[in-house]
């Protein structure tokens, strides 16, 4: 369980990097709080710099997309889907639980 | 939707197995093409990345598994005849017969061009040690070179590949020059402002940087001829027109192949000797028109199409880094991957009913840092930083708008990938509105179905 930062610093739209190994990036959906990992799954650009719509982060490189809610792409030139963390805030601080190797695939 | 005309194409071929040709292929299937799909590559390799063959290839962080642009399974969904390690020697008359070197002709109904681009080399006798940069078999053959300790290597060109490759040189501890002929590397594409704190990029990365000075030649170590006379190898320092008439099937195929001397040196206009173990020349690429020649489509630097990547037939389009779309030919990831939607577009459609996205992009990865830009600068346009500091190389980067009358032209990150991406989506809106204009167009060009 990992503390990332209180509830009022990652206003709606907003998204931080955990520098875990591999990194987290965590983002704030309209106000549904996600978790998947940092690295892009096509090449090494850091999706916690993406463009965040809606549900969908688009990557800063080479415009692959990935749904929060599963980690999986949603188009070229990213195939395979990045793991997807648990999210969870206790007294206004918001938590990551790191998914272990085998889980938080969707795939 | 499937396009009506889909149905009357019964065999597409596609001339080129990399980004462009693969996209392509894809695209014929997503927009409902189920005829007979043949991709003819003049290389024996399933397509694969080169952006990464200048960066993390080089290095040894990324191996040629990585490289690949499709899986086993994807392609067999695709249903597409590979015809790989052929080359296409000509496209006749009517533009509907692809005829491979093996004398083989491909009837056709509909071609894809994506032949991209062969890196411009030197004059001068083959010695060993020079290398170009844009085949997966040139970039084994400079690696190669590089595993077994520090070595002298000299780049000639201080472009986008010379200055990655330096840059993955010094990772690797090689002593790097670069030489540069113009004054200013990179200011034809960045501007002088900015380009010359991209200049300031090699010396932080410890790379040395001669710039304003030509190269007369390459100096290599003596070899026996047949005659049993020994030269000195000497390149000369004037890049020949790569693949005029596409008669080499392998224009980019490692130096090192050949039986010349070993270089020693690269010889400096102004007379200095710079020692050199390794070469590796990047002064650009050439289109790969040369098999074309024979064809009724205009070439010019490129093959010369509309903005829909339409060519002078209906029935050819061309895309990726040989295609010269509304004037503009790009050598840019990009644009291979964005113009296959609209060619496929208009060549099931039989005219022209989409423009390509209009709004250029590439990156580039160098000593750590990482630049972005997106637009197009014009020569004139005034440059100013919005974020960061040009100063702080390496250390947050900085964010530059290009402006012409109070416009945004372009724009440029150093490690600022979040700011550049909304300024890049701000310049993509504003080009779109002007491209509805281009409704005008298409109206037109539907009533009038030759254009060109
Ligand atoms: C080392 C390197 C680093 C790069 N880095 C970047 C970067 O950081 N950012 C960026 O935006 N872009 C980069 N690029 C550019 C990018 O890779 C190109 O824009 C892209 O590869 C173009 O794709 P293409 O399919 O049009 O052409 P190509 O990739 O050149 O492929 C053309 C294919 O057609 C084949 N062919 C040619 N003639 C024939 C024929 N007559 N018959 C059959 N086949 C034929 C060739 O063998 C080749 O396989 C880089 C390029 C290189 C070489
Ligand atoms: S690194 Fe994310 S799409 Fe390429």
């Amino acid at each position: 369980m990992i503390p990332v930062c209180r509830l009022e610093d990652l206003p709606a739209g907003e998204s931080v990097r955990l520098d875990t190994t591999p990194p987290v990036a965590v983002f704030n959906a309209d106000g549904e709080l996600f978790a998947i990992d940092d690295t892009c799954s096509h090449q090494d650009a850091s999706l916690s710099q993406g463009w965040l719509e809606g549900c969908l982060v688009e990557c800063p490189l080479h415009a692959a997309s990935f749904d929060l809610r599963t980690g999986r792409p949603t188009c070229l030139p990213a195939r395979r889907p990045v793991r997807t963390h648990q999210v969870y805030v206790e007294d206004g601080v918001v938590h990551v639980r790191l998914a272990t190797a085998e889980e938080g695939s969707a795939a | 939707m499937r396009p009506p005309t889909a149905g009357r194409m019964r065999t597409v071929t596609v001339v080129g197995a990399s980004l462009a040709g693969l996209y392509a292929a894809r695209e014929l299937r997503a927009q409902g093409f189920d005829g007979r799909l043949v991709v003819v590559g003049a290389e024996p390799h399933q397509p694969y990345d080169r952006p990464p063959l200048s960066k993390g290839f080089l290095t040894g962080a990324c191996d040629e598994g990585q490289l690949a642009l499709s899986e086993a399974e994807e392609r067999a969904e695709l249903d597409a005849e590979w015809m790989l390690g052929t080359r296409a020697r000509a496209l006749d008359a009517r533009g509907r017969t692809v005829v491979l070197d093996d004398g083989r002709a491909l009837a056709s109904d509909g071609v894809v061009i994506a032949t991209g681009a062969s890196a411009r080399r030197l004059r001068g006798p083959a010695l060993t040690g020079v290398h170009t940069l844009r085949t997966l078999d040139d970039a084994r053959a400079l690696r190669a070179e590089l595993v077994h300790g520090p070595r002298r290597v000299v780049i000639v060109g201080a472009g986008f590949i010379g200055a990655e490759t330096a840059s993955s040189c010094v990772t690797l501890g090689h002593d790097v020059t670069v030489v540069e002929a113009a004054p200013l590397p990179l200011a034809a594409t960045l501007g002088a402002e900015m380009a010359s704190v991209c200049a300031g990029l090699h010396a932080r990365g410890g790379a040395r940087l001669v710039a304003g000075v030509g190269v007369a030649g390459l100096r290599g170590t003596a070899r026996r001829t047949s005659e049993g006379t020994e030269l000195h190898g000497t390149a000369r320092g004037t890049p020949e027109g790569a693949e005029l008439h596409g008669t080499s099937p392998n224009t980019s195929a490692p130096h090192a192949s050949s039986s010349g001397g070993a270089v020693t040196a690269v010889e400096l206009s102004d007379g200095r000797l710079l020692p050199a173990d390794v070469v590796v020349v990047g002064i650009g690429a050439a289109p790969r028109t040369g098999w074309l020649a024979g064809s009724p489509l205009a070439l010019d630097d490129g093959v010369l199409c509309d903005d829909g990547c339409v060519t002078t037939l209906p029935q050819v389009v061309a895309v990726g880094d040989v295609a010269r779309v509304g004037g503009l030919r790009a050598e840019h990831w990009t644009s291979a991957t964005e113009q296959p939607r609209v060619a496929v577009r208009n060549l099931l459609a039989g005219r022209t009913v989409e423009a390509a996205r209009p709004l250029p992009y590439f990156w580039s990865d160098q000593y750590g840092s990482r630049l972005q830009f997106a637009g197009r600068r014009r020569e004139g346009d005034t440059v100013r930083i919005v974020e960061g500091s040009p100063d702080a190389l390496g250390e947050g980067g900085f964010l530059a708008v290009y402006e012409h009358r109070g416009r945004r032209t372009a724009v440029l990150a150093l490690d600022r990938a979040r700011p550049f991406m909304k300024a890049r989506r701000g310049l993509m809106a504003a080009a779109e509105d002007r491209a509805g204009e281009y409704g005008e167009y298409a109206r037109d060009a539907a009533r009038e179905p030759a254009r060109m």
